[in-house]
Parts: C-alpha cells; sequence; structure tokens
C-alpha cells in the first residue's frame, strides 16, 4: 500500500514478464494470469483471516464504547453505544491524551535511538566481519545468538541483570533502580532491545557488503583514498540499499515494540509505555472500543514511517531495482525517486 | 607501491600491524558483546537455587537442581516442547508451502496490480500483533479451536507468511530471466518451469527463509498463551511464564534462565550449523 | 476464474465484516445463570506452587469418578491470570469452569455477569471471617465464596528490640523513635528502618490503603464515592512520602516488590518490614540463606492516627457463567471451601484459611506461630475499593501515589487529582 508507485509498477510489470518480448500466444497471458491467482490467492486468503479480519474489527471496534453505565441492581448494561470518532477525539485531545502523547513520544523514542544505535554498530560489525579473515565462523554464530533467544526469554535474562542487587549495578558499582527511575528504565529497554537486534543488523549489512567488488576498493586505494573516503564514498553509498531496507524493517518492529519493556519493566509504567503495551492494557480493563482505536492510530503511524521512508530514502522495499538490474550486481543500488540527493 | 620509500614502507608496516591486529580485536568485541549476557544466562542456570544471587562470574557449586527443576513433572516441559515443536514446523512448512508460490507468482510473472499485492502484504504485517488477538480468540472460540494447534499455527502465519514472501520475491527475482525461457522452450508450462527449474534452483533461500520463520515460530508467546489454556497443549514460552519460585512472591530466575538454556540451545546449534547458509541465503536474497 | 477468485475473497473479507460487527455485543449470549446440571468441570486457578491445590482436586476426583475437575493453571502474575479470565469470558468461552479470583476482582466479573450469582441459603457463612465475606458479595448478593486469606504483617527484629528495650510499635510515630535507638546499636550499623511495597504495581495499593485506613480515612466511602481528599488520607500519603523524605524507608524501597522487600529483611538490611506470611518460612530458613532466622517477630501492622488496618488479600471461588455443569461446580466451591480442605491447605501449603477457628487451633498455632498474630490482622483488615472498575481505579492510584512518594507532585496535589480522576471513573459506572 505505501511501497507503490504508479510509474513503476508499469516499468515493472512490462520487465518481469518471462519471454515478454516474443510472447506467443495471447492464450500464454490468460495461462500466466490464472496461475499468478492460483499462486497468489493462499497468501491472500490466510491473510485475509489472520490479518484483514482482525484490522477491519478494531477498526469497527473503535467506533464503539461498551460496558460504561450500571443499571438499577448494579450490573454493566449490556450491548454498546456508537460514538463514531469521539474515542478517537478522546484520545488525541481529551481524557485519554496524556497517556497517550506519553506512549506515543516513547514508541517514537524507543524507535529513533534503538534504529540508530543498531544501524551504527550493525555497521560496524558488519566491517568487523568484513575484513575478519580469522574466527570468521566464530563471529557469525555468535552474531546469531542474540537474535536466536526468545524475546520473552531475553526480556527476563535483561530483568535478572538490572535486578536491583543483578550484575549490572555490581559492575557499575551503583545503586540504579532500573525498574522504577524513568532514565535508568529507558536505558535498560534500549540496552536489551539493541543488543537483540544489533547484531543481525550486522550480518544484513555484511550481505550488502559482499557484493561490492573487492576491485573497486583497491582501485579507490591505488587513487589514494584514505581509509575514512573510501568509507563514506565508496562502501557507504554502496551499502546504503541494504542498509536502508534493514533500518526500515528495524523500525516497523520497534514502533511495534511489547514483550520487552512489558516483561522487563512491567506494565502501566510511565517511562517504558508503549504503544501496543497502552493498547493491551486497554483490552485487558475491558475497554475494547479504545483499545482497537489504540492499535488504530499504531497501525496508521507505522503505515505513515514505512510512507515516508519509501518516498524520502527511496527503500528499495517491493525490490523494484533488484528485479531491473539483476546480473548487474554491483549497481544494485537505485537512487530513489525522492531520493534527498 | 614499489617505488615506495623506507619511510612509507615503515607507515605500511605499521598499517599492516594495525590492519592484522584491529579485526582480531573487533571480532573479540563483537563476540563479548553477543555472548556475555548469554553467558551470565548460563552461569546463572548451574548455580545452586541457594546462591541465586551470587555474583561470582563462575558458580561456586555446580549444580542442575535448575534444570532438574525444569523438567519436574508438574512444569509439563517436555511436553511443552514437543508442542513447539509441533507448532513452529507446521508453521513453517505451511508458510514455505504458500509463501513459495506467492512469491514466485510475485517475481516471475506478469499480472495486474502486482506491486499492490506485494505492498498489501508487506503492509499486513505492520499491524501491532497483540491486537490480533481479541478478534481471533472469539472467531476461534466459535468455531471450537480452542486448545489446538491450528489456533496456534493459523495466527503465527500473519507475521511468518509476509517476511516469507517478501524475502522469496527478492530471492526469486535475482534469478537469470532465461531459466523459465529455456524451459518453456522445451515445452515446459509455468507451472512445471516452477516446479522442475526454479524450485530446486531457489532451495538455498528456501532454506533460509525456513530457518527464520522458525525461529520467529518458535519464540511466539503472546498468541499461544492465549489460544490455549489446557497444560498439555502449551509451548515452551508459555510454560516458562508460569514457572514459580518457592512462593507467588519469588521470581524462579534460576528455573527460567535453565529453560532460556534449554530451549536457545537446539537455535543456538542450528545456527552454528547452519550459518554458512543462512548468511548465503541473505547475501543473495532478500534481507531480514 | 481470476475474477471469480478474487470475488470469493471479497466475499470472505466481507463476511467477516459481518461477524466482527455482530460478535461484540454479547447479548444473546450462551451465558446461564441457572446452576445446574452436572459432569466434569474445570477449575482455573495460577500456579500450584506448593500442591496443596493439586492434592485437594485429587481427594475430589477420588469420590467424584463422573464429575472429575480438572486444573487448569494460569501463569503466576495476577494480572495474566485475570487478563486470562476476562478473555475466557469475552468470548463467552465455557473453558474454564470454577475460577479463583483475586477478591478485588468480584465485583467486576459480577457485575458484568461474568460469573454467576451463588445461592446464600445452602451456604452457612458464620464460621467465617467477616472480613473476607465483605470481598464476596456484590450489591448485597452473593457471587463467590472465600477461600483463602490473607493479611499484612509487620515483622520486627526482636533482638535489636530487645537490646534498646522496646515493644513492637503500634503507630508509625513509635516505630520511627525506636528506630531512632537501634540504629545507634553497632549491631545495627548500615541498616534502616522500615519498607513495604512502594513499587509501581498492586502492592502499592494495599500500601496505600494501609496507610489511608491507619489515619482513620477510607479511599471509597460506604456509599461508594471517593474520599481520598479528606485530611486523614492526606495524612496517610504524606506519612508515606515523609518515610522517604526523612530515609525511614530506604531509597531503595521505591522499587520494593515482595520479593526485594524479603532479600532486604532477610538479609539484615531493615529492622522493621511490612509483608505477607510468606516470610515467615523463608526468613526461619536455616541453611544459611537467611541472616535473621530465630531473631524476629510479627506484630500487626501500627497505624498512622489511631490503629493499624491491613489490606485485606485473598482469593474466592466463583462459577463462569458460561460454563456447563454449574451444580457441580457448586459443590466443588462448598467442599473446596469447607473446614477439612482449608485445614490441609494451611498444613501443607501454608495457605491462610477463611474460616476463623482455624486460626486458633493449638496444633495449627504450633506449625505456624504467626498465626495469631495473622487472625488479628485479618479479622481487622479492610478491603481495597470494593469497585466495578477496579482495573482503572487502582491504576489511578498508583499513577497519583506513585507521583507523590518519588517527589514529582506534593501530596495534596496529587491527592487532589487522584480525587478527580476516581470521581470521574466511579461516577460513568
Amino acid at each position: 500500500m505505501t511501497t507503490d508507485t504508479p510509474t513503476s509498477t508499469e516499468v515493472d510489470s512490462g520487465n518481469t514478464t518471462p519471454g515478454s518480448p516474443r510472447r506467443r500466444r495471447s492464450g500464454s497471458v490468460t495461462g500466466t494470469g490464472r496461475l499468478a491467482s492460483a499462486l497468489v490467492s493462499p497468501t491472500l486468503l490466510v491473510l485475509a483471516v489472520v490479518v484483514m479480519y482482525p484490522i477491519i474489527a478494531a477498526l469497527y471496534q473503535s467506533l464503539f464504547v461498551s460496558g460504561q453505565r450500571l443499571d438499577a441492581q448494579g450490573f454493566v448494561v449490556e450491548g454498546r453505544q456508537f460514538v463514531g470518532l469521539g474515542t478517537y477525539a478522546d484520545i488525541l485531545f481529551g481524557p485519554a491524551a496524556e497517556r497517550f502523547w506519553n506512549a506515543f513520544w516513547n514508541t517514537t523514542f524507543f524507535t529513533a535511538v534503538t534504529v540508530t544505535l543498531e544501524a551504527v554498530l550493525g555497521m560496524a560489525m558488519a566491517l568487523v566481519m568484513h575484513q575478519a579473515f580469522r574466527g570468521r565462523g566464530l563471529v557469525r554464530a555468535s552474531v546469531l545468538v542474540p537474535w536466536a533467544i526468545p524475546t520473552a526469554v531475553s526480556a527476563l535474562l535483561w530483568r535478572w541483570i538490572f535486578a536491583p542487587d543483578g550484575v549490572a549495578n555490581a559492575i557499575l558499582d551503583q545503586q540504579v533502580l532500573w525498574s522504577s527511575q524513568a532514565i535508568a528504565s529507558k536505558i535498560a529497554v534500549i540496552t536489551a532491545e539493541v543488543w537483540k537486534t544489533a547484531p543481525f543488523v550486522g550480518l544484513l549489512v555484511l550481505a550488502g557488503l559482499q557484493v561490492i567488488s573487492r576491485e573497486v576498493h583497491e582501485a579507490a586505494t591505488v587513487d589514494g583514498a584514505g581509509a575514512w573516503r573510501r568509507f563514506w564514498h565508496i562502501t557507504l553509498p554502496l551499502v546504503k540499499p541494504a542498509l536502508v531496507v534493514a533500518v526500515l524493517f528495524r523500525m516497523l518492529d520497534a514502533l511495534r515494540m511489547f514483550d520487552l519493556p512489558f516483561i522487563l519493566i512491567g506494565q502501566q509504567k510511565d517511562s517504558v509505555e508503549t504503544l501496543s503495551m497502552l493498547a493491551f492494557s486497554e483490552a485487558t480493563n475491558v475497554h475494547y472500543g479504545p483499545a482497537a482505536a489504540y492499535a488504530t492510530l499504531l497501525f496508521a503511524y507505522v503505515a505513515l514511517i514505512a510512507f515516508v521512508f519509501v518516498k524520502l530514502l527511496g527503500a528499495d522495499v517491493i525490490g523494484e531495482a533488484r528485479s531491473q538490474v539483476p546480473k548487474n550486481r554491483g549497481a544494485r543500488f537505485r537512487r530513489g525517486k525522492g531520493s534527498a540527493r | 607501491m614499489t617505488t615506495a620509500t623506507g619511510d612509507e614502507r615503515r607507515t605500511t608496516r605499521r598499517r599492516f600491524e594495525a590492519k592484522k591486529w584491529l579485526p582480531i580485536l573487533g571480532v573479540a568485541g563483537i563476540v563479548l558483546y553477543c555472548l556475555a549476557p548469554f553467558y551470565w544466562m548460563v552461569v546463572t542456570a548451574f548455580r545452586r537455587p541457594a546462591d541465586q544471587y551470587d555474583l561470582s562470574p563462575l558458580p561456586r557449586t555446580w549444580s542442575v537442581e535448575n534444570f532438574r527443576a525444569v523438567f519436574e513433572p508438574g512444569t509439563g516441559f517436555g511436553r511443552a516442547l514437543l508442542n513447539s515443536l509441533i507448532v513452529a514446523s507446521t508453521t513453517t512448512i505451511l508458510t514455505l508451502v504458500i509463501g513459495t508460490s506467492t512469491a514466485y507468482a510475485l517475481a516471475r510473472l506478469a499480472f495486474r496490480g502486482k506491486n499492490l499485492v506485494l505492498s498489501l502484504i508487506i503492509a499486513t504485517s505492520m499491524f501491532p500483533g497483540i491486537s490480533l488477538i481479541v478478534p481471533l480468540l472469539r472467531l476461534f472460540t466459535d468455531i471450537g479451536w480452542i486448545n489446538t494447534y491450528q489456533a496456534m499455527i493459523l495466527p503465527s502465519l500473519s507475521f511468518a507468511l509476509p517476511l516469507a514472501v517478501w524475502n522469496l520475491t527478492m530471492f526469486f527475482r535475482q534469478m537469470p530471466q532465461e531459466l523459465e525461457q529455456a524451459a518453456m522452450v522445451d515445452g515446459c508450462t509455468p507451472g512445471q518451469a516452477f516446479r522442475r527449474i526454479i524450485v530446486p534452483l531457489a532451495a538455498p533461500g528456501m532454506f533460509t527463509t525456513a530457518i527464520l520463520t522458525f525461529i520467529l515460530a518458535w519464540n511466539e508467546f503472546i498468541i499461544a498463551l492465549s489460544m490455549v489454556n489446557e497444560q498439555n497443549m502449551q509451548t515452551v514460552t508459555v510454560a516458562i511464564s508460569k514457572f514459580t519460585g518457592a512462593t507467588q512472591y519469588d521470581q524462579p530466575f534460576g528455573t527460567q534462565m535453565a529453560a532460556g538454556v534449554i530451549v536457545t540451545i537446539p537455535l543456538v546449534i542450528g545456527v552454528l550449523i547452519f550459518q554458512r547458509r543462512i548468511i548465503a541465503g541473505l547475501t543473495s536474497g532478500g534481507l531480514k | 476464474m481470476k475474477s471469480l477468485r478474487w470475488r470469493s475473497i471479497s466475499v470472505m473479507m466481507v463476511s467477516a465484516f459481518v461477524v466482527a460487527g455482530c460478535g461484540g455485543g454479547g447479548g444473546d449470549s450462551s451465558a446461564s445463570s441457572e446452576i445446574s446440571g452436572r459432569g466434569p468441570i474445570t477449575f482455573a486457578t495460577g500456579k500450584d506452587v506448593t500442591g496443596a491445590v493439586t492434592q485437594a482436586v485429587e481427594t475430589w476426583n477420588g469420590s467424584h469418578p463422573d464429575q472429575r475437575v480438572r486444573l487448569i493453571e494460569l501463569p503466576a502474575d495476577g494480572d495474566q491470570q485475570r487478563q486470562q479470565m476476562v478473555q475466557n469470558a469475552q468470548t463467552e468461552s465455557g473453558a474454564f469452569t470454577v475460577l479463583d479470583l483475586d477478591n478485588v476482582w468480584n465485583a467486576e466479573f459480577a457485575a458484568n455477569r461474568w460469573v454467576v450469582e451463588l445461592p446464600k441459603d445452602e451456604f452457612d457463612f458464620s464460621p467465617f471471617l467477616k472480613s473476607a465475606m465483605k470481598t464476596a458479595r456484590y450489591r448485597g448478593r452473593l457471587f463467590s465464596v472465600p477461600a483463602y486469606s490473607d493479611g499484612g504483617l509487620l515483622y520486627y527484629r526482636k533482638d535489636l528490640l530487645n537490646k534498646v528495650d522496646a515493644q513492637p510499635p503500634t503507630t508509625r510515630e513509635e516505630m520511627r523513635e525506636i528506630c531512632a535507638e537501634v540504629l545507634e546499636l553497632p549491631a545495627a550499623e548500615g541498616m534502616s528502618c522500615y519498607a513495604g511495597q512502594h513499587a509501581k504495581y498492586e502492592g502499592l495499593t494495599v500500601n496505600f490503603a494501609e496507610a489511608v485506613h491507619g489515619a482513620g480515612g477510607q479511599i471509597v466511602n460506604d456509599q461508594g464515592q471517593p474520599t481520598v481528599d479528606s485530611p486523614e488520607a492526606l495524612r496517610g500519603l504524606e506519612t508515606m512520602v515523609e518515610g522517604f523524605r526523612s530515609g525511614t524507608i530506604p531509597r531503595a524501597a521505591i522499587a520494593y516488590k515482595e520479593q526485594p522487600n524479603k532479600r532486604a529483611f532477610i538479609g539484615g538490611e531493615l529492622v522493621f518490614s511490612r509483608n505477607w506470611p510468606f516470610m515467615w518460612s523463608q526468613a526461619n530458613a536455616d541453611d544459611g540463606s537467611s541472616k535473621v532466622a530465630g531473631k524476629f517477630a510479627v506484630a500487626p501492622l501500627p497505624g498512622i492516627t489511631g490503629k493499624g488496618v491491613s489490606s485485606l488479600g485473598g482469593h474466592n471461588l466463583a462459577i463462569s457463567s458460561f460454563a456447563e455443569n454449574k451444580a457441580t461446580a457448586l459443590d466443588f466451591i462448598k467442599f473446596y471451601t469447607s473446614k477439612k480442605q482449608q485445614r490441609q491447605r494451611l498444613v501443607k501449603g501454608s495457605l491462610a484459611p477463611t474460616r476463623s477457628a482455624l486460626y486458633d487451633d493449638p496444633e495449627l498455632q504450633r506449625k505456624y506461630p504467626y498465626l495469631d498474630t495473622l487472625k488479628k490482622s485479618i479479622k481487622s483488615a479492610e478491603p481495597r475499593p470494593r469497585v466495578v472498575n477496579y482495573g482503572d481505579v487502582t491504576l489511578a492510584i498508583q499513577d497519583e501515589v506513585y507521583a507523590a512518594i518519588s517527589g514529582d507532585k506534593k501530596p495534596d496535589k496529587a491527592l487532589n487529582a487522584l480525587q478527580r480522576r476516581l470521581e470521574k471513573l466511579i461516577e460513568q459506572k
């Protein structure tokens, strides 16, 4: 929905038709179309049930409130009232606004900080791994370990590390109350999140690095380009497509962050409450209308970020560039239409 | 290079030395960064419960008491491991079967609205996962799916499938177009071309996708917690959440860490064995 | 062909929409308030840590082969237990028959008709603790039966108090005076005076309610109106805030839940600790894990202006509206809350009973020397606010009280804000 541009659709479909230059009969087009819909529909069917249905249910639910009144005997009046966009108004400007915007800024802050750190650390790790010849297997395997540990378990692990008499305080020789001080709890969440995902970003960037031919680097070295200049002018532009896509996908994940702060710090803590946690907390307190509205707003926010990212940075999410120049791998980098340069 | 003066040569040598040692330092740094917290988890798991709060780098007395507690009959942990295996493998297989065919169509076939479909599939992965639970729970209750494997597997497809489709689409696009053309010249239909030519060649990409999907499905928690309330149907991540200490107020870090080690070790071994393949798949195709 | 497929997908999505539209109201549910039907049932409860619950269920199953009870263990965390039960009710699932409710959830579950009204006259509640019975009713009607009780105790270092020749305090002021003397002792070097549970979670509501009640105030009065803007409530909150400011309560205690509090006390860092009975046996452990084994005793909680009032803990059993075989469920509740069963759970699992006679049993008192003090604590205990939207109410309390004790808000400002929030929350209902 966000990654599609009209021009690219035409270019793309023209380009990837197998044998389109020598299309023989119109029958093969119908055949292809039929095959395509047969192949695509199972996925769409599954996603319709497990994602589209809940999305629509949530949208619809967010227009109602229920359980607000008691009858004479003290029972909750059943059924629900249509309030239109009233719930959204409450969330954005009304009584729920304070909690919503707090969660909104937490979410944004976590996303910005963790993704930046992950990109920088991941880049550094990728450069090291690219250079390393000794211990290559070891480093690659260990890089995958943080990512392979279930989030629910790694959140417990970090909770244990950040316990009042845990090892983090012993190393720092301080009595930091990680679970209750605002800044400290944010740092705890960020540390745990970055630990888990930075190595993986590193692997993705490494994948991008490895397609840069050695000759390009050597040529630059001969031309007298210093290491920094080589990094800035050759390496970075060439890994940019891989990095941008990795960062985008990390952002989409980070914006929906839930288990980690939930288990590591706890629920209903202002300093770490994210939008996902807010939606969850409302749902457990049987405010399904507001819960659905939070989920919808978060969905819109994620989609907006993805859209902006694709438009501004030309994140090649649907792989148009690569499908157009499949053989010339060194030239995979394509400037997006709205590229900043 | 051959006309380097002595001065330059010395600089080059020094640089060479630095070049030799920096990566090793870097490697050591990365390994430490990635493994130190995991190390702490293992060490905690091997302490005696009474020493749980010790901060010594190695257990004073090694003990498997925590591991024994994990497998106590009441916890149903063995059964939970089996359930996780069933749910994660079935999710992986379904994702691969459905995802591969869709990705092939999106990458290699011409039809209208192709990019729209791909974008739509990617967009579905943007909806906050926890908000899927209540509507699906209601649906599954109505059709009597509570406490079944499919009630955990089907929702898991919501995050596995978009990822797999995207990953595989990128992978298929990288393969030379001439393959099917050659096959079709030889009289294959597009379907045959797909089965006989493309699938075998796409094996590395599918393998990577399979591992990624398996790990994601294995690590899933909130769906499994909500869809199942019988102990003999619960998965490991849920089982871990139900560990308790001596009383309801005690957090059993030791047992939880031991269980965490047990849950993670198969994945780490798998990753160790297949790391070359995982990286090859990442390099040649999609990302993440 | 192609368009047909697309159409079938869109039809599916539309029908999904329709399902979404109709699923929410729950107007004509399968719920039935009639207590009838016998057969197998389930019992949804928190993790059975001691095996005492399993033992009870096995005893029942031995004598009721056709009406077996299956134990469903929910996560150890109370919030997660409640969430699973609410989800279960929202989906009108019959998976849980008998629910083990924290007694503060009684009003919410009753008002939403998630649990059925129970026949009062089939029970004899005279042997039950009066305070516990308050939590079983909603607007005068019975919806649950108290199965466990719990009350806060003041743990104190008998050895240190003896050195300064002091009796356990009955007010916070006395406690401070004793501390001033005790902390002068060389043996008390580096120790702090007192800690309860002050992290931002349910325990903070418990401790705040105790402070307010101990100062003669109420959070919600008998007419159901919030009264936290009273001078008594302010006195209670100021005592908590002053504790942190003066250092009577150590700074680290702002992150304390039951377990870190216990670690501080058994590590010899505290003279006084407010905690539940579970700490008794762990603090008396002689395997070297406790530095205070044999050196402490318990007393009822101290008050602030009047006598100390504990918040009432405990769990009640109720029957889900959506389950079958409710008659079996009712029989099981009678069995489970019987004197014999409660005694057995106390012996095997140290689970505090809701029948007052058991507290006076000499044999049990020998086994649990704190029993007599606990009875005093529970008898004078007050339930936390019995409101329908307790989840919202406790969150509001935690928000404002935490802001006050962490120094972000002046106590009177925090209580004024809390009063407004509670009025809004309770008026809605």
